[in-house]
């Protein structure tokens, strides 16, 4: 498995990626997190963890469970303050802006527009009793559409974008399986066309065939949207299909980052060693 | 309704002691200062059940005085159970007159309707509300919705009406239509049909909603816009009635079905009791006036 537009010519240790991105002539990283910690009272979520995302990157975020990485993503994502440190977002304004700074109503329309999440289980990320249409619909309408019949051709049309076939647009996702719910949870978030989008363990509760079929999706989409994904995995095999570059965590600390082929197929850190001879992934 | 006049004898005046109406006035004014928002309030037990407009006892309670005249309607009829008790109510706890003519009203408490016939400036029409958040069918959550409503944040709102549509072909919701305040709070217009939704907007009159259940008050100021949400491709309408009243001949009004006999047999009549009464009193009639039911 090799990441389309392989990124394996690369000279180590370069921590930026080559993206054929639109925007991968940006100098500047669209998201920088720095020193950011989270303690639950004593117990430590994550420590001062400093990364970079770039337009157009997909980043894994790797570690066995309890290593932080969910932690990470929602201190990154607003979802979560972080104890210390501070994450800073590069607009499309081109401003860059102190996320934990911004006032709720803003940071809400940025979380909405300009970035999606994904969550492991689709029924925190949907509305489970409004049908397929109204919850891709729902962010346009959030952010001013008001037009039903152009609101509905767009919900249908990412319908047929995550293989979705049309005719579903008004059944809940109730009726849906896994793959689908998952599926319609990542239309619900590529409708604004966002710019980053944040995935918490995406094919975690899914059959092994259901999850090829996902990976094989997002990896179309992530690629034709040149979108920068930050993806929270414990299976190297998801990290090794959809990211770049990706990080490792353990007990809530980065141990290794590099870029995803160099990583796993030369670890240098004695953990990630163990990590990637799957000792610790029984 | 079930009241001992003996009970009642010991009561401060309007029921309610003083502390408690000063406490509700205050919710009153900061509803009317921010239009449309709920402002939490203690509900106080009544002497009746909720469900029978406890909300809306509770503010009329805070409002009255010995020189108002009430009138109080139930889905736009002075006559039911409910319209009957709560007016008996404040004729025996406020000693005040009370009236089923819509004009002679200082204060309307009302059920589900909003008189057909123009309210003025200073009159007050007091709703009973069951449930105070147009958002809660599809968020539960009351931080959630709270916060929503400081954000501004109702997308929601067009979610409900978008599935409206996608299930019926058009938005059909009938009652408790949602409306935005004066361009910012959505707000929850009570039970009322859609039909009244276009009398809120820029009244004359005072506008307060009471919900005891609930905890809430709010207010929407005379002369203060009243929006119906909808789409651009599937605007917002009022009720049509194919016929006009069968008593008054009235058009343009809201009509109640009123099922005859155990035949299929029906008819449309004003749900405007007293409007009703009113135009046959001046004359005008309907297809079945003056028949074995119009007496
Ligand atoms: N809400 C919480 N309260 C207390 N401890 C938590 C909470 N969430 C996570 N933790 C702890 O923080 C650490 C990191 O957890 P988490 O970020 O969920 O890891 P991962 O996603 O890698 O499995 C673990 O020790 C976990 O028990
Ligand atoms: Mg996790």
């Amino acid at each position: 498995m090799t990441v389309a537009g392989s990124v394996s010519h690369i000279e180590e240790p370069v921590d930026r990626p080559a993206i054929p991105a639109a925007d991968a002539t940006e100098e500047k990283p669209l998201l920088s997190a720095s020193g950011v910690s989270k303690f639950y009272g004593s117990r430590i979520g994550c420590e001062d963890v400093s990364i970079d995302i770039w337009p157009g990157e997909v980043l894994a975020v790797v570690g066995e469970s309890g290593s932080g990485k969910t932690t990470l993503l929602n201190c990154i994502s607003t979802r979560l303050m972080p104890t210390t440190g501070t994450v800073t977002y590069r607009m499309r304004d081109g401003q860059t802006r102190d996320l934990y700074r911004m006032g709720e109503a803003e940071r809400r329309f940025l979380m909405r527009t300009d970035w999606g999440f994904v969550h492991q289980n689709p029924a925190d990320g949907l509305r489970m009793t409004v049908s397929a249409g109204a919850n891709v619909g729902e962010r346009l309408m959030a952010t001013g559409a008001r037009h039903y019949g152009d609101i509905r051709a767009t919900a249908g049309d990412w319908l047929g974008r995550v293989e979705i076939a049309e005719d579903r647009i008004d059944d809940q996702p109730r009726a849906f399986s896994g793959g689908m719910r998952q599926r319609l949870q990542i239309a619900r978030n590529l409708v604004t066309g966002p710019r980053l989008v944040f995935m918490d363990e995406p094919t975690g509760g899914l059959d092994v065939s259901v999850q090829a079929r996902l990976l094989d999706l997002l990896r179309g989409l992530v690629t034709d949207l040149g979108l920068a994904v930050v993806v929270v995995t414990h299976d190297l095999a998801v990290a090794r299909l959809l990211s770049h570059r990706m990080v490792v965590m353990k007990d809530g600390r980065v141990i290794e980052t590099g870029l995803t082929d160099r990583v796993l197929d030369d670890p240098r850190a004695p953990y990630t060693q163990l990590l990637v001879s799957s000792i610790l992934q029984a | 309704m079930t009241m001992q006049p003996t009970d009642l004898a010991t009561y401060n005046f309007a029921y309610l002691d003083e502390q408690t109406k000063r406490m509700i006035r205050r919710a009153i004014l900061k509803a009317i200062a921010i239009p449309g928002y709920q402002v939490p309030f203690a509900s106080r037990e009544m002497p009746m059940p909720y469900g029978w407009g406890t909300g809306g006892v509770q503010v009329t309670a805070s409002i009255i005085g010995p020189d108002d005249t009430l009138k109080v309607i139930d889905q736009g009829a002075d006559d039911t159970t409910n319209a009957v008790s709560i007016r008996a109510f404040f004729a025996k706890v406020a000693e005040v007159s009370t009236t089923t003519s819509t004009a002679d009203a200082t204060i309307i408490q009302t059920r589900h309707r909003i008189p057909e016939e123009k309210l003025g400036e200073g009159q007050i029409l007091v709703y009973q509300v069951p449930i105070p958040e147009p958002l809660r069918f599809l968020e539960p959550r009351e931080t959630e919705t709270r916060k929503m409503h400081a954000l501004e944040d109702y997308g929601l709102m067009h979610v409900k009406l978008y599935e409206d549509i996608a299930r019926n072909g058009h938005i059909a919701t009938t009652y408790a239509y949602p409306v935005k305040i004066e361009g910012r709070y959505v707000m929850d217009p009570s039970p009322t049909p859609k039909f009244d939704n276009p009398k809120m907007d820029q009244s004359e009159a005072l506008q307060l909603f009471g919900a005891g259940r609930e905890k809430r008050i709010y207010a929407v100021p005379p002369y203060t816009s009243v929006v119906s949400l909808d789409f651009e491709d599937y605007p917002f309408e009022v009720n049509r009635f194919d016929q006009p009243c069968a008593l008054c001949g009235a058009e343009g009004v809201y009509l109640d079905e009123v099922v005859l006999d155990d035949r299929g047999g029906r008819m449309f009549v004003c749900s405007d009791t007293d409007h009703c009464e009113k135009r046959r009193a001046a004359g005008h009639k309907g297809t079945m006036a003056g028949g074995e039911i119009g007496q």
